[in-house]
């Protein structure tokens, strides 16, 4: 069994209430609705790869919680968010808007991440502290590393946040910066979405290990799991890790243990590694309604006013899309430009 | 003017650098408490301590990757690759991170930020400490490479590194380190990236090289003009990408003959792309073919003194070309 007090192995951490964790009823409700509008930019975004106007689709249903959760424990324009491509909910809660969001889907010249130059999910924007990423596995996690180093130097009171799959973890670049991150003791938090598979590969082909978290103490910090469908439960383990680091006492390694609900991508079939059976089982679990359930019993929300409030974050996701998709595409000439620097750069 | 080896140049410059702006710092292997194993930061880590000039694990991946998140954070950072032999792990950071950084999010990350490797051959290093490899990396869009070969070019290219908004790999040979001497004026100043410079003037034939090979190719040019009358115009490329082509164009359609030297292997080398250029934009201005003088296409070269000298071209090799291509 892992020992408690996550020196020598993983702790596990289980869900308090949201008053015990300063959560007042406002934030639950914020919570929720960004869980909610994850959830159907989700949808939208896949009925629009079904209609051929959304080419790549990066799914997040089933992640919410524990990106929503994880993530509300930073402040904006505070901390830094070193997102991966799944990570839809950590943005939204980082302040990318869905019209944002679909700007990026439909590779417009307004997509803050990119221009329209990456694929979809492949966040970035200076403006909110989200540092762009590319499409090799765990290239961000010397990047967060370093930013914390850097946070730290400069004698900022900012974390910095790092997220990416269990199968991420296989990498040399994750050891690296997480070794890098325990020598100096930054105020860093990496959280692993373990979601059970890389896109076909299942765990026990990723690692020998049961939890990712076990690998924290190996580089000098605290590994934690936690349910990653409990949001709640997220927020607790990440509002913990975020104080440690914030006092001066190094990195944490949460991981939450979660699962995909779509395939991996748009492109992706995932009956060839997964049965139907396993997938509807994991949808017990959803996060989402785990966490309304948990609504209605502490009597923050009605049952009415979920159904209500689907209906209206529909309409702004519907509005978002439409609002996304007249806009301009980028200019062909523009691709030999950002090459260098134009000088005129803030 | 002070008269200084490359390695005082590239340590003075540095300390100069970090002395004037709190936002530089270096990490490497051995960068602090030993001063680099080439002594480049001798005494930063009492100077300016250890939160500025960091000893790191050794992860090539990890120092160059680094080196981004602080970039991309309100530092300058300047890492050092122990050898250019063992930046091999940090390609994917130099490809897929360092060089698209800027592109990929349509210009609103920027990534000032160099990465110091030496390199090169000559000192024994057989084949894991001798590598040249700047053809890897010209050939990366928003990279710069640059390979000064004086102490004043170092000096004032490595200004121009940690000044310029972009990363730069800055190549240092390894030879030229302690064997090539010049003065250095007191005064600050910049050499630009992205500018040959023409070192010895002729009128009868263009060579053009970098690194170790350059003072080669002087060495030869000086002869033939003592022995033979023969002045070959020296063109020293400095920086490999962006390539100066406007000065190394100047010097081939004056004299009308062009040949490369460089030391790296000679398929798909930095001097096919320069031979490639002046085939493309000056064929009817030569008198004579493009003569590309390149180490062979071998993994590398030897450690044996002898099997060293076979692998790099030297000053008789370079002379009789020189006069062969002269004489044409
Ligand atoms: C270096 C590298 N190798 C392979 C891939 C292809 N690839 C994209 S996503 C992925 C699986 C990643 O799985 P995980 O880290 O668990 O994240 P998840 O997608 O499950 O959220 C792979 C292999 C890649 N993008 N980069
Ligand atoms: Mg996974």
């Amino acid at each position: 069994m892992p020992s408690e007090d996550g020196d020598v192995a993983t702790r596990v951490t289980t869900a308090a209430s949201h008053e015990a964790l300063g959560l007042g009823e406002d934030d639950l409700l914020s919570i929720h609705r960004t869980m909610l509008t994850a959830r159907l930019v989700d949808e939208a975004s896949f009925r629009l790869n079904r209609q051929g106007k959304a080419p790549f689709v990066v799914p997040v249903s089933g992640h919410e919680g524990c990106q929503v959760g994880t993530a509300w424990a930073l402040r904006r324009g505070q901390d830094i968010w070193v997102p991966y491509y799944r990570d839809v909910a950590v943005v939204l809660v980082a302040g990318m808007t869905p019209v944002e969001i679909f700007l990026g889907l439909f590779a417009k010249a307004d997509d803050p991440s990119s221009g329209g130059r990456q694929m979809p999910s492949h966040w970035g924007s200076r403006r909110l502290g989200i540092i762009s990423h590319s499409s090799p596995i765990a290239t961000q996690v010397p990047h967060a590393a370093g930013i914390a180093y850097a946070a730290k130097y400069r004698k900022e009171d900012a974390v910095v946040g790092c997220w990416f799959g269990e199968g991420a973890t296989s990498e040399g670049a994750w050891h690296e910066g997480m070794n890098f991150a325990g020598i100096h003791k930054l105020p860093i938090v990496f959280i692993c979405e373990n979601n059970q598979y890389a896109i076909s590969v299942a765990q026990a082909k990723q690692m020998a290990v049961e939890n990712v978290a076990d690998r924290g103490p190996a580089y000098g910090f605290p590994g934690v799991v936690v349910d990653g469908s409990d949001v709640i439960a997220c927020y607790g383990a990440m509002r913990t890790a975020v104080d440690r680091a914030r006092a001066g006492e190094g990195p944490t390694l949460i991981e939450a243990k979660t699962y995909r609900f779509f395939p991996h991508t748009s492109d992706d079939d995932d009956r060839s590694y997964r049965t139907r059976e396993e997938v509807e089982a994991a949808k017990h679990r959803d996060p989402l309604h785990l966490f309304e359930h948990y609504l209605r019993k502490v009597g923050v929300l009605e049952k009415s006013a979920v159904d209500e409030l689907a209906v209206e974050v529909k309409a702004e996701v519907d509005k978002a899309v439409d609002q996304a998709w007249s806009a301009p595409d980028p200019e062909p000439s523009s691709l030999t430009r950002h090459v260098f620097s134009e000088g005129d750069e803030a | 003017m002070t008269e200084k080896n490359v390695v005082t140049a590239i340590h003075d410059t540095l300390h100069e650098r970090m002395a004037a702006d709190e936002r530089v710092v270096i990490l490497g292997e051995d960068i602090a408490t030993r001063g680099g194993v080439f002594r480049v930061t001798q005494g930063f880590l009492d100077e300016f301590g250890e939160e500025r000039v960091i000893d790191t694990p050794i992860a090539e991946g990890m120092i160059v990757g680094v080196a981004v998140g602080m970039a991309l954070h309100g530092l300058l950072p300047v890492a050092e690759i122990e050898f250019a032999d063992f930046i091999h792990p940090a390609f994917d950071q130099m490809v897929s991170e360092v060089s698209r950084m800027r592109y990929r999010t349509n210009g609103d990350f920027g990534l000032p930020m160099v990465v110091r490797a030496p390199y090169g051959g000559g000192v024994h290093g057989a084949l894991y400490h001798s590598q040249s490899i700047e053809a890897f990396y010209g050939h990366i869009p928003g990279l710069k490479v640059v390979v000064p070969s004086t102490p004043y070019d170092a000096t004032g290219m490595l200004r121009a590194a940690i000044d310029d908004p972009d990363p730069v790999l800055f190549l240092e040979h390894k030879r030229t380190y302690r064997l090539i001497k010049g003065d250095v004026p007191d005064e600050p100043f910049v050499v630009p990236i992205g500018k040959a410079d023409v070192k010895r003037e002729g009128d009868d034939l263009s060579v053009i090289s970098y690194g170790l090979m350059l003072h080669v190719c002087l060495e030869a040019a000086s002869r033939l003009q003592d022995q033979e009358g023969v002045k070959a115009e020296v063109v020293d490329v400095r920086t490999i990408n962006p390539l100066d082509t406007e000065t190394i164009l100047t010097s081939v359609r004056k004299t009308g003959k062009a040949m490369v030297v460089y030391e790296d292997n000679r398929t798909y080398g930095a001097g096919a792309e320069i031979a490639a250029t002046i085939a493309e934009e000056a064929m009817f201005d030569l008198d004579g073919p493009i003569v590309r003088i390149g180490g062979p296409d071998v993994p590398a070269m030897g450690f044996a003194t002898n099997l060293e000298h076979a692998f790099l071209p030297d000053a008789d090799r370079i002379y009789t070309h020189m006069l062969e291509l002269a004489r044409f």
